[in-house]
């Protein structure tokens, strides 16, 4: 499903934190949000998720203007993974994955066998099949992220949204993580901070200041001259030996 | 791991089906328990038998002053409690589960400090000139005071655009709230009462169900059935605020339009209840809580065990307030508060250990 953002600007307070973004992500594309701390990230992932509505301009889904559809519609589609959503009560993980099934069920559109087994191929997809009755509490911060990733494609989404899902994960997780969003056939749309994980993606936007500042492939966005404008580093860009990539090495703060 | 699976909740109770031949039949056995035990203890046939000839048109022979304590005293009196305790155990589990805050209870939101600031108007400072009963002052300080917490919490929030601020706004609002409608009643208090009418104030304040007849029980067994009746059409909604506002809206929810219906009507709820029996505490802060170790989180059991543990521990509360001190009868909130405050320490103790 083609997720696109024309001209969108979304101010709060009188402070502008996206201004002017016009952006097109292809139907099945694995999309790399990149920018400091505070750019609007988190904004643009916030109004593609319907959360907010901009204030100017227009979020539209398969060419639906998303500030005309019910909540719930655009849940049928639309999936976020949140930087950091907790919870003190005593849960279990499937039932935090059952929850990705809340748009499609009414109080006479009850809990079903097929919503059963949507729940249960979730949590395998992010193999968290034998945690299923471990509760919420008890689990890692890794696990967390993988079970509301769960949660996520419990909605069986066609654009998935994902603000930082590496966030204080280790290594291992980190790249789990970022193996199984690719993998997925549907549109991801990933803001992240570690540049040399954005290098998979498909394509990168960079944000800086709530501009959208450069858009292409990971080669032709990652340049020294970009990451010493916007974020303020020295960096060499050094083809990987051991691969078809590039790695980049940082050396300074400007 | 033993001690885990102890407090993991009772595996009986998760089960569906039980619950709902179990529901009517334990309400049932409490209401009767709550018209048959009393200062004159009065056998549970004979309260059959008083049941039997007024609703089933039997013709047993029974006592007339028996008969006239049953229907027209005990029995109003246990059906309303039983609607009051459903009602603000219904109201907590809807205010903790959209707050988020563990300590959400039902006069949160300024609603018994408004009706307390109300009852005080009429009874002591003469407003209404006679015409206005207590109840009715009550209902409008309740009213009037959850109306300024709303527009309160509105302005707080609003310019933040909801998401998480909107409910610490509605908290704090309601601090203020209360602070200042509490500020009011004792100002009252202090400007025109006599010792005697601000015993009887305070007494009413901590909940009394001496003065219900039948035409209470007929606002109080609609209106809790009717937030019985929103709370369960809601109850997957309620689910999907676990993670908060902007993960329940990401899975669809239309947060504002939810949390505006759902507010509102535990408020009135509340106000209804508040302004027939006074403040009863802990009733709306505890049930909710221990049914979550009962039955776990999820609303669509929580919501009708909640609203049945409140409706039994109301009455058993009254029971006990009328024959626990011999020819006096206590307000019921002190029993409640006497019976909550340890069995919330208890809960709080065990969570601690769980975590």
């Amino acid at each position: 499903m083609k997720l696109v953002a024309e001209n969108v600007s979304w101010k709060v307070q009188g402070r502008t934190l996206l201004e002017n973004v016009s952006l097109s992500i292809a139907a099945g594309e694995t999309f790399g949000l990149i920018g400091p701390n505070g750019s609007g990230k988190t904004t643009l992932l916030r109004l593609f998720a319907g959360l907010q509505k901009p204030k100017a301009g227009r979020i539209r889904i398969a060419g639906q203007d998303m500030a005309r559809m019910r909540q719930r519609d655009i849940a049928r589609s639309v999936a976020l993974v949140e930087q950091q959503a907790n919870t003190a009560e005593r849960i279990s993980v499937h039932q935090a994955v059952s929850l990705g099934r809340t748009p499609f069920l009414s109080p006479f559109q009850p809990w079903s066998e097929e919503d059963e087994a949507i729940v249960s191929r979730a949590l395998a997809d992010v193999g968290m099949q034998s945690m299923a009755e471990r509760l919420w509490h008890t689990l890692s911060g890794g696990e967390r992220q993988r079970a509301h990733i769960a949660r996520a494609l419990a909605q069986e989404p066609c654009v998935l949204l994902l603000d930082e899902p590496t966030n204080h994960l280790d290594i291992r997780h980190q790249l789990s993580i970022l193996q199984l969003v690719r993998q997925l056939p549907i549109t991801v749309v990933i803001a992240l901070h570690d540049l040399n994980q954005a290098m998979e993606c498909d394509r990168i936007g960079v944000i800086e200041d709530g501009h959208l500042v450069d858009l292409g492939t990971p080669r032709q966005v990652l340049t020294c001259r970009r990451l010493r404008q916007t974020f303020g580093v020295h960096a060499d860009i050094l083809e990987d030996p051991a691969g078809p990539g590039q790695i980049m090495r940082f050396r300074q703060a400007v | 791991m033993s001690k885990a699976s102890v407090l993991t909740p009772w595996p009986r109770f998760q089960g569906r089906g039980h619950w709902f031949w179990l529901t009517p039949l334990l309400l049932f056995s409490a209401i009767m328990a709550g018209t048959a035990i009393g200062e004159t203890s009065i056998s549970i046939e004979t309260v059959l038998k008083v049941l039997a000839n007024r609703l089933l048109g039997a013709d047993y022979p029974v006592d007339r002053i028996d008969a006239g304590i049953i229907w027209s005293y005990r029995l109003s009196r246990a059906v309303v409690a039983a609607c009051c305790g459903a009602g603000l155990a219904l109201a907590g589990v809807v205010l903790q589960a959209l707050l988020r805050n563990p300590l959400a209870d039902p006069y949160l939101m300024g609603i018994s400090a408004g009706a307390s600031t109300g009852a005080v108007l009429v009874a002591v400072a003469g407003f209404g000139g006679g015409v206005v009963t207590l109840s009715a002052g009550a209902m409008v300080g309740a009213i009037a005071a959850f109306g300024l917490v709303v527009i309160l919490a509105y302005g707080a929030s609003d310019s933040r655009g909801g998401g998480t601020q909107a409910s610490s706004a509605i908290i704090l609002a309601g601090i203020a709230g209360s602070s200042l409608f509490n500020a009011l009643t004792a100002f009252i208090i202090a400007r025109s009462a006599s010792a005697e009418q601000a015993r009887g104030i305070m007494f009413w304040l901590m909940g009394n169900l001496s003065g219900i007849r039948w035409d209470n029980a007929l606002l109080a067994v609609p209106t809790a059935l009717g937030g019985l009746l929103v709370c369960l059409w809601y109850r997957q909604t309620l689910d999907a605020f676990t993670f908060g506002n902007d993960s329940a809206a990401s899975m669809g929810i239309a947060v504002r339009r939810v949390r505006g219906i759902l507010i509102l009507t535990v408020a009135l709820m509340t106000a209804v209840m508040v302004s027939m029996v006074g403040a009863i505490g802990f009733v709306g802060l505890v049930i909710p809580h221990a049914m979550r170790f009962l039955t776990g989180s999820r609303h669509t059991r929580l919501v009708p065990a909640s609203a049945l543990a409140g409706a039994v521990f109301l009455i058993g509360a009254d029971v006990v307030s009328r024959i626990l001190v011999t020819g006096q009868v206590l307000p019921i909130g002190v029993v409640t508060a006497l019976v909550g405050a340890p069995v919330f320490a208890l809960i709080l103790i065990r969570g601690a250990r769980s975590r």
